[in-house]
């Protein structure tokens, strides 16, 4: 972290930067804006959100209503582990909606949010190109074949562990 | 270009440029609408308005489709009414179904369709939603289980108010209308002008009541209970008992209020004569001593509310005057107190306004003096509907009582402020008066009346050219503002109604009424002013005693302490 500056104040400059890029008032470039803040932030901030909204001059309910309508925005920041959960064809003929649901249920967040402790965060994803391992799941980028929802709960105590 | 359609196997005229639902209103010719609003861009998104082009044989929605010559429609055929049943069986799949607890019950867009297409069974089951109620607005309640999603609200909000608060959150059948981040609405930007809830066609939206405390307060034997009302109150509360809009029934509803069990009954529009007498004389102060001009008016709490988010380096041009409201709130809890040996805690104040925001604005803690509200609770003009209906009053056979004195007597100028104008109007006789010692010639100022969204007069004020301005729906306030703010337009004074038309539609009247409705209203309030003698605040004999024995002069010291007040910037979410 840049010296004497606190973690808005980073965000902050990065947002900034990102934002420089791009003509104030222009809506249109809504949506890359605001993949560029989720790259570097990882999520859609409501700092980030409300810097957005003034260099668009567009209200932050605009911004969050169309925010809200992709899957691929999430407004609380990853967790230490990102699972992340196929629902491609093949995965979904394969039982990912029971995988999904016993993740859920296991760490109590739903997809698009993190556990309170930052431990895990949640995403479903369309496929990953790993149908041959369906239903399949990826925690921090490492795939796990085959899970069911009997396996879930070994999976996650596993990364639980490591702390 | 006009031409002839065929419509139910009738020919009629009709041109280019209108949509099929321009000519169908235009021939009388009942087509449902949900998602429609009248002078605005059709989105078509909730299809109930389809009816069928037999030469295409296909389903299209009137309210977005153009007229094409010899075009053939039916608007109530089998398939047609077949499809609006669906729509409307499909909107009521995941309703809550509690009509019989609901505030909109018997005035609900959602019942009238389903009557009227003889819904009589549950066909279609859907998940019904279970999306927490937000009480959390001082005036705005939200229900969104009892949405169906017809977006009029977040048109309201954007295009007409230019808040923009609330829009549609997430997609597909998890679609819900929420603020930014889902948060509760008082930490919004919304500015609770109840605008939204006036085209809601449901229960999802509604003012927050007071009417519990209200009536444990009037059957408490150790409170004085007293009301005021705001100067449209008694032209449009007759709608409520289903009178034809536009008459006043002031006396009538002293005596309902009365009734009620309201000790003592106070005009709010004496108020207004006072806040004319501060406001005028503020005004005059500005211009004369390089006071921050142009000075805006500061009796709308929806427009003060939008300035403390929108305008914050606009506030110190805002006049500092309460609002009619607060100020009769305040002399009742001081002056009018002490005069009646009462303690002001054993005082429960309620006023009766057109407008939601009021609700918010009572609550403000500028508007409490050691702790103690100036105004206790606020009922809207539909509320004290339900009040007198509760009471098993009669609304046609009550006798036409007088209000109570002193705080009672009106000038007509006051009476002006509840439509778009007004205040300027009556600001500019006194105004006229305090500069000149002499009465205007003509009062009536024809330019600042009638309901354009924007409106500009210049007034001769001994060689003083006075240039005002009139703005209602804040979406308008935002356009005229800009331009003061890019130094393109020199003016002294603004008047800002963020409801369009002003209070007379304020979003606490009466719900569904018409433009035309609005329009009698405002008449009802030019007669006032036309066959009444007292056209003048300054000539209010009960303001002028009020000055001799207790305020002395405007923005005098006790003026200064009772009746003025300062804003602050707020950090929301815009
Ligand atoms: S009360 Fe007014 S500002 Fe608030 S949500 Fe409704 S329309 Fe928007
Ligand atoms: S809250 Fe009312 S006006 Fe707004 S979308 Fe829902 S039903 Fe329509």
């Amino acid at each position: 972290m840049e010296k004497n500056k606190t973690t808005g104040e980073v965000m902050e400059t990065r947002v900034r930067e990102i934002l420089d890029r791009y003509p104030e008032g222009r809506t249109e470039n809504l949506i890359p804006v605001l993949q560029d803040v989720q790259d570097v932030d990882g999520y859609l901030s409501e700092e980030s959100v409300v810097e957005v909204s003034r260099h668009l001059n567009m209200p932050a309910s605009k911004i969050y209503g169309v925010a809200t309508f992709y899957n691929q925005f999430r407004f609380a920041p990853l967790g230490k582990y990102h699972i992340q959960v196929c629902c491609g064809t093949a995965c979904h003929v394969l039982g990912a909606a029971t995988v999904l649901d016993e993740i859920q249920k296991n760490i109590r967040v739903k997809s698009g949010e993190t556990t309170k402790d930052g431990l895990f965060s949640l995403e479903v994803v369309a496929c990953i190109g790993a149908c041959g391992l369906a239903p399949v799941i990826s925690i921090n980028g490492n795939f796990h074949a085959k899970v069911t929802g009997g396996s879930i709960k070994e999976i996650l105590d596993n990364y639980r562990n490591q702390g | 270009m006009s031409f002839l359609i065929e419509v139910n196997n009738k020919n009629i005229g009709a041109r280019s440029g209108e949509t099929i639902l321009d000519v169908m209103k235009r021939e009388g010719i009942n087509v449902p609408t949900l998602c429609y609003i009248k002078d605005r861009f059709p989105s078509g998104s909730c299809r109930m308005c389809v009816v069928e082009n037999t030469k295409t044989g296909r389903l299209v929605t009137a309210c977005s489709t153009p007229v094409d010559e010899g075009m053939k429609i039916q608007t109530h055929s089998p398939r047609v009414i077949e499809s609006r049943k669906t729509i409307v069986e499909l909107l009521l799949s995941n309703h809550p179904d509690d009509c019989l607890y609901c505030v909109r019950n018997k005035n609900c867009e959602l019942q009238d369709l389903s009557e009227e297409l003889q819904v009589r069974e549950r066909r279609i089951k859907g998940e019904k939603n279970k999306i927490h109620i937000d009480r959390s607005g001082a005036s705005l309640v939200r229900d969104p289980d009892k949405c169906i999603l017809c977006g009029r609200c977040v048109r309201i909000c954007e295009e007409v108010m230019g808040v923009a608060c609330i829009d549609f959150i997430d997609r597909g059948s998890k679609s819900f209308i929420g603020t930014a981040f889902d948060k509760s609405i008082n930490t919004s930007s919304c500015v609770n002008c109840g605008q939204c809830i006036m085209v809601c066609p449901t229960g999802a939206l509604s003012e927050k009541s007071h009417f519990t405390e209200l009536i444990s307060m009037l059957n408490n034997p150790e409170k004085t209970v007293v009301v005021q009302y705001a100067p449209s109150i008694s032209v449009s509360l007759a709608e409520e008992f289903n009178m034809p809009p536009g008459i006043d029934i002031n006396n009538v509803l002293n005596g309902a209020l009365r009734k009620v069990g309201f000790k003592y009954v106070f005009d709010t529009t004496f108020a207004a004569d006072l806040t004319i007498m501060e406001e005028a004389a503020e005004l005059i102060d500005r211009v004369k001593n390089g006071g921050k001009l142009p000075m805006i008016t500061s009796c709308c709490p929806g427009w003060v509310k939008f300035a403390e988010e929108f305008y914050p380096d606009m506030l110190p041009n805002l006049s500092t005057c309460k609002s009619p409201q607060q100020m009769l709130g305040a002399v009742i809890k001081s002056h009018w107190a002490e005069e009646k040996g009462a303690k002001p805690e054993d005082i429960y104040s309620v006023s009766i306004m057109p407008c939601t925001a009021k609700k918010f604005e009572a609550q403000r803690e500028e508007m409490t003096s050691m702790g103690i509200s100036d105004v206790d609770a606020v009922l809207t003009t539909r509320e004290l509907g339900q009040l007198i209906r509760m009471y098993g009053i009669d609304i046609n056979q009550i006798a036409p009582e007088t209000n109570d004195s002193p705080l009672g007597f009106r000038s007509s100028a006051g009476k002006l402020f509840g439509a778009t104008g007004g205040v300027m109007e009556a600001a500019i006789r006194t105004a006229y008066h305090m500069l000149t010692g002499e009465e205007l010639v003509r009062f009536r100022i024809e330019p600042l009346r009638g309901m354009k969204g924007c409106k500009e007069a210049s007034i001769d004020v001994n060689g003083l050219n006075l240039k005002v301005a009139v703005v209602n729906g804040l979406a308008n306030a935002r356009i005229l503002l800009d331009i003061v703010k890019r130094g393109e337009k020199e003016l002294h004074f603004i008047e800002v109604m963020a409801c369009p038309g002003g209070c007379i539609n304020g979003g606490g009247q009466h719900i569904g009424a018409s433009e035309e409705a609005v329009m009698a209203r405002m008449k009802a309030l030019y007669d006032i002013d036309d066959k009444e003698t007292v056209k003048v605040s300054h000539k209010n004999p009960e303001i002028i005693k009020l000055y001799e024995s207790f305020l002395g002069k405007p923005l005098g010291r006790k003026s200064h302490k009772l009746l003025h007040t300062d804003y602050t910037k707020r950090d929301v979410l815009l």
